[in-house]
């Protein structure tokens, strides 16, 4: 209740000139009338705005001052890093790569030159990025990625100037802080490779490609210049089971070749899709569910160790399946890395049984 | 007729085997034989059931002759759901589709990302009507996944070039005036995967990062006014969300003045927490990225801020290898939707070709669609509601020979840029853009009936 209170009262001081206004407003109808709802909110304090305001702009509003060395930067990456983008930045596992892909010739003109180049087969982040300030603001606000806003201003500079010196921008004995931060942009491969001239940033900008209202023979030539290979039939699954089962447009049914000829009415009254009940939540589905597969996969290493990976080092231990719940239910470190599996309270004993019996089955 | 006729032989040949129609058999009936076997009542029963079950779907849909001479089965005889007691009310106390329904969901498109939690889930636009998503079908979009935040610990503050810096709990949100305004929500990278070549098979996979909803709140004008927001020097807002990832976007101050929306409502209810709950930040026009989700605060501010997501994604690579920053509005675009990939007709004669058209920079003003691949082109009819900023859902007869179609649809806005072809496009921006593909789609309608995607030219 006081902070409201505190805030009616500002509001009134702030708005006080604007009452009396309203007042004499019936009589000289030209002084529009204060809006009614004026005083909402409350003010924030100087310690809630700090809390919040963590961005940092190109012009390096808002950095913090601090610093880290690349060596340091090494190993915290090793630790809370490498699992998803690799030892040197350059995982294509989880996200796209961070470091590859320029040259110290890019950090002298500020293009880098694999982007015009069609053999390049992936954009890496450091290929793209034109400002420092936006490595910076992304790895203190959003990483590591399933423990965001973890990292200290320190533990973050070390962080960008390890990614620097993957990149070859920076030499290995370099420490970046918030002094020398303005130069080392001066260094970023892509630094001039953005432009802003183009009209797709207002609603009045103008287009870049025009195409008429042609009604007749507007096309030669019409030629099919792409269509999906025969492999891929059924790679989204069967889609007669992603249509509706009634009605003149059916799916698909993916899982059998094409129709040698069309079908004709009579045989719609034969459903497409497979007559099976609706599965039973299993738990595989559970797993999924409950947002164990954002660190885990079947047989690849994510964040956390594969399910294949787990049943192999649990085989054979006794009441592996009580160390097991008790582990899932608690979280822990160390087992698989310094990465904590977090505690997951919400599983109810039920569920958290059939999930460890699952994955000590191999996923089966 | 003689396409009747033939059906009918079909029917009656003996060779055909049909397979049994979906759900022919109750839960309770399946129950009672697993227990007690099927003896000759309940194998009379079962083939009845099939029959009926057969019959009710051929010969209602398509004028068949009967299998039956007396008639349809569907009609002669009495179903379930005319002898026997129906549900309460509220057995559903907040509803959910029909059994019926239960193919058309949001789905993610398999191989895409390797994280569900930063992914995309798409929206079933081949089965939609109308212009409006249903709630539980609006598409998914997350970078550090969505949680249920308790709408009591929401705050929104609002920070930067403001002569009093303000935080708002969802009671004083609440409390202010609102608007409500259907608008159409695309993310930049929809039809994306289609830059360089034809990749996934149907309309919910090219198209389904795209949604149209009426949306409530407080107009993001009102709060910057509260605030004393200074617009002579406030040329951008930053808008920050409250997830994991914290996404920030630059928004114009004239665009934020303009009909950006503070938002808590999604066709009459609170938004779903996938698509932001309890706030979301709504900005007509413009990627979706932009309206960030689970807003928790607004920086008025005098720069742009370059955030990850301005500055590493959501660039447009153009052929000089020069990346396109900052671009937001969604031009003109058009689809049809059904008949669509991965569909099946069935037979030749009339369909109802059905599809949707929107622009990021006003209304829909004409759509034109093309049965042969572009060469000539017909003036489709456009339902309304026609607003500025949403989805336009537009219709044209077609009257099928059983030849191979290519279908494609032009959508021309009150700007009077007309949609582009993929050919177009490739020539000013090549093919390694990933974000703002507007272009012509194509389906191709083949002798089989089976619907495809292909790209022309």
């Amino acid at each position: 209740m006081k902070p409201i209170f505190a805030s009616a009262l500002v509001a009134t001081v702030i708005f006080s000139s604007g009452a009396a206004h309203a007042q004499t407003a019936q009589a000289t109808p030209a002084v529009s009338k204060p809006k009614p709802y004026m005083n909402m909110g409350r003010n924030a304090t100087p310690a809630e705005v700090a809390a919040w305001d963590i961005d940092v702009r190109p012009d390096f509003k808002g950095l913090p001052p601090g610093s880290g060395s690349v060596s340091k930067g090494q190993g915290i990456w090793e630790q809370k890093c490498a699992s998803c983008h690799g030892t040197f930045g350059e995982s294509n596992e989880v996200f796209t790569p961070i470091a590859g892909g320029t040259t110290k010739d890019d950090v002298k003109t500020g293009r880098v030159a694999s982007l015009t180049s069609e053999k390049q087969p992936q954009r890496t982040t450091i290929m793209k990025v034109a400002t420092i300030s936006t490595l910076w603001d992304y790895v203190y606000r959003a990483m590591p990625w399933n423990a965001p806003r973890t990292l200290t201003v320190d533990e973050t500079y070390a962080l960008v100037a390890f990614m620097l010196n993957l990149s070859e921008v920076v030499p290995d004995d370099f420490v970046l802080s918030n002094k020398n931060i303005a130069q080392v942009q001066g260094m970023m491969p892509n630094r001039n490779g953005m432009t802003q001239k183009h009209g797709l940033w207002t609603v009045k900008g103008t287009p870049d490609v025009k195409n008429t209202a042609c009604m007749s023979n507007c096309a030669q030539h019409v030629a099919i210049g792409s269509v999906l290979p025969d492999y891929a039939r059924n790679a989204h699954n069967n889609l007669a089971e992603q249509n509706r089962e009634y009605g003149p447009y059916r799916g698909v049914d993916t899982t059998k070749p094409p129709l040698s000829a069309l079908p004709a009415a009579g045989m719609m009254m034969v459903s497409t899709a497979s007559a099976a009940a609706p599965k039973a939540a299993g738990p595989a589905d559970l797993f999924k569910k409950e947002n164990c597969s954002a660190c885990h996969a079947p047989a690849a290493k994510l964040v956390g160790p594969s399910i294949a990976d787990i049943a192999n080092k649990y085989k054979g231990v006794a009441n592996a399946q009580a160390i097991l719940e008790k582990k899932v239910k608690a979280g822990g470190a160390g087992v698989w890395g310094a990465i904590p599996m977090p505690a997951q309270p919400q599983l109810s004993d039920a569920d958290n049984k059939t999930l460890v019996q699952w994955m000590l089955n191999g996923g089966k | 007729m003689s396409e009747r006729t033939k059906t009918t032989q079909s029917l009656g040949n003996p060779n055909l085997i049909r397979k049994a129609p979906e759900n022919f058999l109750s839960q309770e009936t399946i129950a009672e034989i697993n227990q007690h076997g099927a003896d000759e009542t309940r194998r009379g029963f079962l083939r009845k059931s099939f029959m009926a079950a057969l019959g009710g779907v051929g010969a209602a849909g398509s004028g068949l002759a009967l299998a039956n001479p007396q008639g349809d089965p569907a009609i002669l005889e009495k179903q379930i759901w005319q002898t026997t007691l129906g549900k309460n009310v509220a057995t559903e106390p907040y509803g959910t589709p029909s059994i019926y329904e239960k193919n058309l969901i949001r789905r993610e498109s398999p191989g895409l990302t390797r994280v569900s939690a930063a992914s995309v889930a798409f929206t079933p636009l081949q089965g939609l009507f109308g212009i409006i998503t249903p709630n539980g079908l609006h598409f998914e979009r997350h970078h550090q996944g969505w949680y249920n935040i308790d709408p009591n610990k929401h705050r929104l503050m609002i920070n930067g070039l403001v002569k009093n810096e303000k935080v708002f709990t969802m009671n004083d949100l609440l409390r202010l005036p609102s608007v409500s305004r259907i608008h159409f929500i695309e993310c930049g990278a929809n039809t994306g995967l289609e830059w360089g070549n034809v990749a996934v098979p149907t309309v919910q996979y090219t198209h389904g990062m795209l949604s149209c909803c009426e949306f409530t709140g407080v107009p993001l004008s009102t709060l910057l006014d509260i605030c004393g927001a200074d617009l002579k020097k406030g040329k951008y807002i930053l808008a920050e969300g409250g997830d994991g990832s914290g996404m920030t976007r630059t928004i114009s101050m004239e665009m934020a003045l303009d009909d950006v929306i503070v938002a808590w409502g999604m066709n009459g209810e609170m938004l779903r927490p996938e698509n932001g709950f309890p706030l979301r930040l709504v900005v007509p026009g413009v990627q979706g990225v932009s309206w960030v989700k689970w807003l928790r605060r607004i920086e008025v501010g005098d720069m742009k801020y370059a955030t990850k997501d301005e500055a590493i994604h959501y660039i447009d690579l153009m052929p000089d290898g020069l990346h396109r920053q900052y671009t937001s509005i969604q031009e003109c675009k058009s689809v049809i939707t059904t008949p669509s990939g991965g569909q099946q007709l069935f037979d030749k004669g009339y369909y109802n070709v059905s599809g949707l058209a929107w622009s990021g920079r006003g209304k829909i003003k004409r759509v034109d669609v093309s049965f042969d691949g572009g060469n000539n082109w017909r003036t489709a009819r456009l339902e309304t509601p026609i607003l500025t900023k949403a989805l336009t859902r537009f219709n044209i007869d077609w009257v099928w020979d059983g030849s191979p179609t290519i279908m494609q649809s032009r959508a021309i806005d009150d700007t009077g840029y007309v949609q582009p072809t993929i050919r177009q496009l490739r020539a000013v921006r090549g093919t390694r853009s990933i974000y703002h593909n507007n272009a012509i789609q194509s389906w191709k309608v083949d002798t089989n009936g089976e619907v495809s995607n292909v790209q022309v030219g």
